[in-house]
């Protein structure tokens, strides 16, 4: 397949924020995709559905589009989803 | 281990215990699911569900599925899945699942791929193999709501045979309501094929997008590198970034 | 506490292993074997030239020690055929690598005596913890090859640490350096719900086990 030789297998293999979409609405409470996060590494701001997500792993990590920088990273154990945030400067929930 | 039972809640984020209604064949390797939902509180065209498979001895997988249905159907949704040759989940559902049995989903799941007719058009649609799944929820959305929105759809597949939803697509690009469904192949092609015969590039999005021009809204899914070079190609194209959204599959597809 | 809803005639992905007694002897609990070789990552593949990578040991060293790729490869090196297990499930036995021991990497440098851990860390940002006990005598090297061949890069070329007795996670893709300190420090995993120690015999998954 032409295009995929020019991509390695990892590449192929990124999905987006809205494969992490079901997850984080179980961890925060409601849907998380539509929110914009502040990239801390590079000042990006991309919705939470714009990160790449790398979910083959023991965990998913959530990178910032532009830089590549770790904005979320997700581990779920047998009881829980921990949520490192770190990687976001800020993220923006608008008011209803 | 700490295990839920479905809940009989409704909530997008319980899981609730869907029933298989009925199973349709769409091509060789992609099976329709329509599924029963007795606390469904409806969707929005492109969102998906989330299924959970658990084994007696309580280990899970879980995977994302694009509601291929329309929100119009009250209590139903239906699913399209491809089987993945050494998939954990797609073989189980296409070998194993029969009319009757009943497995967990959460849902709907999703705000930023949706397109709805309030939101207005033109619509441009860019899908690559079962990547046509969430579009085809948007498209019975917009055939039902008796919309005339200027919509394209560019759907590319490996092989004719392998086109899904191919009869409902003529059917719906039949109706003349301002819907045009352009095909590309990009291993094989029938004989009289008159459709385009490569991979979707910046030329070819350039041809279809024409007619409905650079304020089009787009929703491009599939494959990760299909959508990375469509949504690329649409921008340097001249449309904003913020109106071309995109949902990766991963490597699987055309 | 509630069960689960099970579903009918899903049993997933794990298979029964072929060969009997012995192999299955090989396999850690809840684990199942698979003959290819899954690729899983967290970023990008880092792609370091090589005339740009080097090796260092560094931290509560007397003096820090570097190599470049060529001198690295100048190293005592031997071929290692070892059975490895991924968190994710998966174990795949007698893979074949080649590359440098963990003790002749550090009999090149003074250790202080308070280094009891060594932080692993790698292109792309990525740690991971031992303690010093558990990479001495042959239990952990640096590999360049895989198979017979370079080692690819979605696989850690061109250089991973291979920690066979421990979770795959512990055994870093695209090392650059090991760092001694007298403290412990969570890596990269270990620092969000994963097991401090991963030891997959004692199924040490995540951090409440």
């Amino acid at each position: 397949m032409d295009e995929d030789r020019t991509m390695d297998p990892v590449a192929e293999q990124v999905l987006d924020g809205n494969a992490l979409a079901g997850t984080l609405a179980a961890a925060f409470g409601s849907d998380m995709t539509m929110v914009p996060g502040r990239c801390a590494h590079c000042g990006t701001v991309s919705l939470v559905a714009e990160l790449r997500a790398y979910v083959r792993a023991p965990g998913t990590v959530l990178r910032c589009p532009t830089c590549d920088g770790v904005v979320l990273r997700i581990v779920e154990t047998v009881e829980a989803t921990y949520v490192d945030a770190r990687g976001a400067a800020h993220f923006r929930f608008v008011r209803r | 281990m700490a295990s839920t039972v479905a809940s009989t809640v409704a909530s997008p984020i319980a899981w609730q215990l869907a029933t298989v209604a009925a199973i349709r064949v769409e091509t060789p390797t992609v099976r329709s699911f329509s599924l029963s939902l007795p606390a469904w509180l409806g969707h929005r065209p492109g969102q998906h569900v989330d299924v959970r498979l658990t084994a007696e001895d309580g280990y899970s997988v879980e995977r994302s599925y694009s509601i291929a249905s329309e929100p119009e159907l009250a209590n139903t949704i239906e699913i399209t899945v491809e089987r993945i040759e050494d998939g954990e989940v797609s073989p189980f559902l296409h070998d194993v699942v029969v009319p009757g049995d009943r497995f967990e989903i959460r849902g709907p799941i999703g705000g930023y791929f949706v397109w709805e007719v309030t939101l207005g058009g033109p619509l441009f649609l860019v899908a690559g193999g079962s990547g046509v799944v969430p579009l085809m929820a948007m498209l019975r959305h917009r055939a039902r709501s008796g919309s005339g929105i200027p919509t394209r759809l560019l759907f590319s597949s490996r092989h004719a045979e392998e086109i899904i939803y191919r009869e409902e697509l003529d059917r719906l690009a039949g109706a003349r309501d301002g819907l045009d469904v352009i095909h590309t192949l990009t291993r094989s092609q029938p004989a009289g094929w008159t459709g385009y015969r490569r991979r979707i590039d910046d030329r070819m999005l350039a041809e279809v997008l024409e007619p409905l021009g650079i304020s089009a809204r787009v929703y491009i899914c599939g494959p990760t590198a299909l959508v990375e070079t469509a949504a690329n190609a649409l921008v340097r194209l001249g449309l904003p970034p913020s109106r071309v959204r995109t949902e990766r599959f991963g490597p699987t597809g055309t | 506490m509630s069960e689960r809803f099970v579903t009918r005639g899903f049993v997933g992905r794990r298979g029964t292993a072929e060969g009997g007694a012995d192999i299955a002897s090989r396999i850690p609990p809840g684990q199942y074997l698979t003959t290819d070789f899954p690729v899983l990552s967290a970023g990008p593949t880092p792609r370091t030239p090589l005339d740009r990578w080097t090796f260092s040991i560094e931290g509560l060293v007397n003096e820090p020690v570097r190599w470049t790729w060529t001198e690295f490869l100048a190293l005592p090196a031997r071929d290692w055929t070892v059975d490895i297990s991924c968190v994710t499930k998966w174990t795949k036995l007698d893979t074949r690598w080649h590359g440098v021991s963990v003790d002749t990497l550090l009999e090149h440098a003074e250790l202080d005596p308070a280094a009891a851990f060594l932080i692993a860390w790698s292109d792309g940002d990525y740690t991971t913890n031992l303690p010093i006990a558990d990479v001495l005598n042959g239990q952990a090297f640096v590999a360049y090859e895989y198979d017979g061949r370079p080692l690819a890069p979605e696989h850690g070329g061109p250089a991973r640490l291979v920690v066979p007795d421990r979770y795959f996670w512990k055994s870093a893709k695209w090392i650059r350096g090991l760092r001694l300190q007298s403290t412990d420090e969570p890596g990269f995993w270990e620092s969000l719900g994963y097991h401090n120690r991963g030891d997959q015999w004692l199924e040490g998954r995540y951090s409440g086990d």
